[in-house]
């Protein structure tokens, strides 16, 4: 696929995407969906059920599963009781907000003709986006290369270490498609700021 | 400009900084520079220069102090930047 670029008369951002890749964001975003909503939003202290339905607050502990620590970090470096405050404030929405921007990704692939599970090769979905989704699409994309790339915990000049790996690794496979999102993201950048 | 409140009624002593909280953006390995760019154009309004400056600080320096205001104010900023993705915190202004 050749990423995203501004169709020029319509204005919107397009980019066409095989069965094969429009399935693996899906999963990918499905998967992400999943993460948000797992490890509970909800204050860990409410033991009773009784209580936990009456606490209406978020958490003010940061995550435990480093994705989601990177997603939501603190934010004050030196103050845990101002940033579990924060957190409690914060969190739930921000949690809310990219579930439903991994939520657009999908949708937007399915109204494109993404079929539940995609058995024709041939397939081809055409991805249009307006100036709003777009955005709505280049925060998801960034969301999932954070999970992806926390996950591998890929740094700054570390190239050698992915060249070093097997192509059977399947860190080398996870890494080209943590590869192939920062192109999709970088293409869509380029095609909504021009 | 609002001229809600008389001037003399604010206290000397709370105006002295007009600026006392920052939120800092941290450098991390994922952030593509061309979205960094992007995020502090969109949400600070600010020119694609001046965006340029700030991302090449974060991604030269580690961080960057991106904006300046009250703690209500830094606290929606590092909100938006969590949103976005980026690595966001805030301080007391030095």
């Amino acid at each position: 696929m050749a990423g995203f670029v501004r169709h020029r008369r319509s204005k919107r951002v397009i980019a066409n995407f095989s069965g094969f890749e429009a399935d693996l964001l899906r999963s990918l975003a499905a998967q992400l969906i999943e993460l948000l909503h797992n490890e509970s939003a909800v204050a860990k202290t409410a033991v009773d059920p009784f209580e936990a339905l009456l606490d209406f607050s978020g958490p003010t502990t940061e995550p435990d599963d480093p994705v989601l620590a990177r997603l939501f970090p603190n934010a004050y470096r030196e103050d845990a009781d101002a940033s579990g405050e924060f957190r409690r404030f914060t969190e739930g929405t921000l949690r809310d907000g990219k579930a439903r921007a991994a939520g657009t990704v999908i949708d937007v692939l399915e109204e494109a003709g993404l079929p539940p599970e995609p058995t024709d090769e041939e397939i081809v979905i055409d991805v249009e986006l307006d100036q709003e989704t777009a955005e709505i699409w280049m925060r998801a994309l960034n969301d999932l290369r954070l999970a992806l790339g926390t996950r591998l915990e890929v740094d700054e000049g570390d190239e050698d270490r992915w060249d070093a790996l097997s192509e059977d690794d399947p860190r080398a496979q996870a890494h080209h498609i943590y590869e192939w999102l920062g192109y999709l993201q970088e293409t869509l950048v380029h095609a909504v700021a021009g | 400009m609002d001229p809600g409140v008389e001037q003399d009624l604010v206290p000397d002593d709370l105006t002295m900084t007009d600026t006392p909280w920052v939120t800092v953006v941290w450098n991390d390995p994922v952030n593509l520079m061309s979205y960094v760019t992007f995020v502090f154009q969109k949400h600070f309004g600010y020119s694609k220069k001046k965006a340029e400056k700030l991302m090449m600080e974060v991604h030269e320096d580690g961080k960057s102090v991106v904006s300046s205001g009250s703690r209500e104010e830094m606290e929606r900023d590092v909100q938006a930047m969590h949103e976005y993705g980026l690595w966001a915190t805030l301080d007391k202004s030095e």
